[in-house]
Formats: structure tokens, C-alpha cells, sequence
């Protein structure tokens, strides 16, 4: 008989290992899926929320339409934080959502950012339109919260249609302020939240409050998930003194719909 | 977000093609260094080559936007100093494409060259042939429908390119979405019904390739 050749064995020793790592991690985990414009908060707001919510709070992070669809196939979430109110109000139509555990948290501002040492000259909205600003990174504008918000405002500035050629779609609102953290982009539209994050960015400036529609984050707890109460009780922490705290400390500014907790 | 799935084939089949174009002749004249030739650093050109293939697509990926990004030094090179811009352009495109099958295309071409009896070129430099002769005239010819088929494979490669082609080229409709590209951004939005005409165009297309690769080789063995 042939002896097999012993490349197998390796391999299945790494699969079993990795079985075995991933069972250790398991525990009682209240897994919160959350827009990419909360990366840095979620996880502080997760520290600080633990004890109150009784759990260990599991961060992920997406485009918040990003993640509706996952919530939508079936993804094993308990919460959603959302970067908009129309997000929930999808998942909401389709019976996905926890009776009366929808809140807003927080609200956010537009701002346009250029890298801090190219340093392209805009000031104003028509300075877009510039021979300088070769490619505009925005988040995929018709789903995407961060995309959508920048694109309703280059619409009402007449600016849209005669910006296409510029526009780069990403995956989310931290992809379009990599892109130009990188150099690979002139200019992105994201969150002021955002431009706080990377040293290699500076605010262009801000878009006017009245430019876009109200930029309000809103929450649920899924109707799915095995563990309502813990839930709940994030979304109260979140929406309370704790998580309103961190949320403020990185430039979010509070939410439009206040009293709204559950 | 709409993705015309005709302009997407087009685009996806033209691209791949440019990139098959691009690495051909290299890949092809290291394919036969390799069969051929016995050099120092052999190993290391080998495993180097060998790297996309084994590497994550995206690991590629990131490594190609370091080096074709605008502060890249091949990037910042072709944009400020040819005017050529890289990044989110279909150029983008073609290059992911053109790393990302240049091993399969080395390996097919390699185990071509392989198959030719040394024998035969020996015959040819006792009779006075060159060795730009003996390869032009004597294995090239031999080798080549087993080169044609690692062409197609290359091609197929080509055209499924997805995990690097996203790192450089991002997503920009119209401009640099190819089928896996747009097959994956239309089920990103939802719209899972026209992401499936895009999967089904990717399959006739792939599926065209590889039947046409391997009835070369079927042509190949059978004329031995």
C-alpha cells in the first residue's frame, strides 16, 4: 500500500484548532451591528453599556443598508444601529423590527474633506464643479446613508448631474474618507464625525444644516433576536446618560427626535 | 443604481482580453526560462510568480493599490508624470486582471513548454538552428496549443476577477464595474433579480472559455 502523502494532516490540524478557538469564544454576547461612522464610539459606548445591558456587547460594523440585508438573509443580529431613519423604517415595513424598541440616538453634519497635504482649494459647494477636483469619493449614494445625505445635497445645489464624471461610489462613508486619507481621491463627502478620525484629512468645510435632510441615527432591537431584554437595555443605555456622554465626545451631535426611548 | 448587463459583458470581455494581451509575451518567455533553463534565483522567481495564485485576491489587491495608488510609486509615476490615472480607472481593472492570471498562464504555458521532447531541439541545433530559431521554429510551434489553452485559462481568470479589481478599481458604474463587480454590487442593493442576469452572463461566458480551452487540448492530444 501507498502511503498518503502527509500534507493532509497539517491541514486538518489547523481546521480542528480553528473549530476549537471558535467554540471557546462563545459566551452570552449581545451582537450589535452598527454604521461605519460609529467604528470608534460603538466600541467605548460597548465598555461603558456592558454592565447596564448584562452582556458583552459584540460590535460589528457596515454600511447601515450594508447591514439590513444581512439582517433581511437571516444574519444572527440583535441589534441595529443605523446611520438614518429609513434603514429601520425598511426593516420596520418588513415586520423585522421589535415592537416599540426603535429610537434616535444621535445626529450628524456633512462636511467635505480634502487630504491635510494636497491641500486642493474648495471653500464652496461650486467649487466641486473645479478643474482641481478630479475625483469626488462619496459612499454608494442611493443606498448608503452618508452617499444618500450627499447626494439629496449636490441635487438641491444643482450639482449632481454635472458632477457624475467625478463621483466615486464606495462601500461606506470610512472607505470614501480613506480614499482621500490616501491620496486616491481629491475630495470625499462624509460625516464631520469622520473627518475628526484621520490626521491625514482636513475640513474643506461643512455642509449648511439646511443643504441636506436631517441626518438622525436611528436603533432597534430585531425581532429575532434570542435575547429581547438585553437588548432593550442596550438601547436604553445607548439612548441615556452613558452612551449619549461618548456619542457627544466624538462630535456627534444629539438626536432630532429626543424622548424617543424606549 | 442601474448596471446594463450587456455594457457589462462588453467591458468585463474587453478588459480581460488587454490584460490577457499584456502579460502574453511575458508570461510566455518566462514560462520557457523555467522549462528550459536552469538560473540562480529560479526558486524565488518561481514562488514569486506563484504568489497571486495562493495569496488572498485582496491581499494582492491592497498591495497593487500601494503600488498603483496616486502616492504609490508606480501610480504616482503614470499619473503626474504621463497624465495616465490608475486608481478607479478601467487601467485599474486591466492591471488587477493581468497579475491575477499571469500564474495560471506561466504554469499552463510552463507545463506546455514541458511536453516538447528536448530531443527535437537538439535535432534542430545539430542542424545548425539558432536558439531563436529552435524556440521560434521548433518549440513554440509544438507547444502551442497547450499555450493557447493556458491563454484561455488566463482569460477565464481574467474575467472572475473580483477581490483585487474592488481594492484599485473600486466600484464606479459605467467606468470600472465589471460581471463579478456588478454582480456583487447589485446584491449589495438588492436588487438580487438583475445581479442573477449578470451570474448567468458570467457563467456562458466562462463557460464559453474553458470549453474552448479544453477542446484545443482534446485537438492537441489527439494529433500527437
Amino acid at each position: 500500500m501507498r502511503r498518503r502523502p502527509p500534507v493532509l494532516a497539517p491541514i486538518a490540524a489547523l481546521g480542528l484548532a480553528g473549530l476549537l478557538a471558535a467554540r471557546l469564544a462563545g459566551g452570552a454576547e449581545l451582537r450589535v451591528a452598527a454604521a461605519a461612522s460609529l467604528g470608534e464610539s460603538l466600541p467605548e459606548i460597548a465598555v461603558a453599556c456592558a454592565t447596564p445591558t448584562g452582556a458583552t456587547i459584540v460590535p460589528s460594523f457596515g454600511a447601515s443598508s450594508t447591514l439590513a440585508r444581512q439582517i433581511v438573509e437571516g444574519a444572527p443580529l440583535d441589534v441595529l444601529l443605523s446611520a438614518d431613519e429609513e434603514t429601520i423604517d425598511g426593516l420596520e415595513r418588513r415586520g423585522l423590527v421589535a415592537p416599540a424598541s426603535r429610537v434616535s440616538f444621535a445626529s450628524n453634519r456633512l462636511v467635505v474633506v480634502v487630504a491635510r497635504d494636497r491641500g486642493t482649494a474648495v471653500a464652496a459647494a461650486d467649487d466641486l464643479l473645479s478643474s482641481t477636483v478630479r475625483t469626488i469619493a462619496v459612499a454608494e449614494p442611493h443606498s448608503v446613508p452618508a452617499g444618500v445625505y450627499a447626494r439629496r445635497w449636490l441635487e438641491r445645489r444643482g450639482l449632481w448631474d454635472r458632477l457624475q464624471a467625478k463621483l466615486v461610489p464606495t462601500d461606506n462613508v470610512r472607505a470614501a474618507l480613506s480614499t482621500v486619507a490616501s491620496g486616491n481621491a481629491d475630495v470625499a463627502i462624509v460625516y464631520r464625525t469622520d473627518a475628526r478620525i484621520s490626521p491625514r484629512v482636513r475640513v474643506a468645510f461643512e455642509v449648511p444644516e439646511g443643504e441636506t435632510p436631517p441626518i438622525s441615527y436611528g436603533a432597534a432591537a430585531l425581532l429575532a433576536s434570542p435575547q429581547p431584554q438585553a437588548a432593550r437595555r442596550f438601547l436604553a443605555c445607548l439612548t441615556g446618560a452613558e452612551g449619549q456622554a461618548v456619542l457627544a465626545r466624538h462630535g456627534f451631535l444629539p438626536p432630532l427626535r429626543p424622548g424617543s426611548a424606549p | 443604481m442601474t448596471i446594463a448587463p450587456l455594457a457589462t459583458l462588453g467591458f468585463s470581455l474587453w478588459t480581460a482580453a488587454l490584460a490577457l494581451l499584456l502579460i502574453l509575451p511575458p508570461g510566455v518567455l518566462l514560462a520557457w526560462l523555467l522549462a528550459r533553463h536552469d538560473f540562480r534565483g529560479r526558486t524565488l522567481v518561481e514562488t514569486v510568480v506563484a504568489l497571486p495564485l495562493v495569496l488572498p485576491p485582496v491581499a494582492t489587491g491592497l498591495v497593487l493599490l500601494q503600488l498603483l495608488g496616486r502616492r504609490g510609486w508606480l501610480g504616482g509615476l503614470l499619473e503626474e508624470r504621463l497624465g495616465l490615472p490608475v486608481v478607479f480607472t478601467w487601467r485599474a481593472v486591466v492591471l488587477a486582471m493581468a497579475v491575477m492570471s499571469f500564474p495560471l498562464l506561466v504554469r499552463s504555458a510552463r507545463a506546455a513548454f514541458e511536453t516538447v521532447p528536448e530531443r527535437l531541439e537538439q535535432v534542430a541545433r545539430t542542424l545548425g538552428a539558432g536558439e531563436a530559431r529552435v524556440l521560434l521554429g521548433v518549440t513554440l510551434p509544438l507547444a502551442r496549443h497547450g499555450l493557447v489553452a493556458g491563454a484561455l485559462l488566463g482569460f477565464a481568470r481574467a474575467l472572475g476577477e473580483f477581490g483585487a479589481t474592488v481594492m484599485v478599481a473600486g466600484i464606479v458604474p459605467g467606468r470600472t464595474v465589471t460581471l463579478s463587480v456588478g454582480i456583487f454590487q447589485l446584491v449589495q442593493l438588492g436588487q438580487d433579480a438583475a445581479a442573477l442576469r449578470l451570474a448567468a452572463l458570467s457563467a456562458i461566458a466562462a463557460f464559453a472559455t474553458v470549453a474552448a480551452g479544453e477542446w484545443l487540448l482534446r485537438r492537441a492530444a489527439h494529433r500527437r
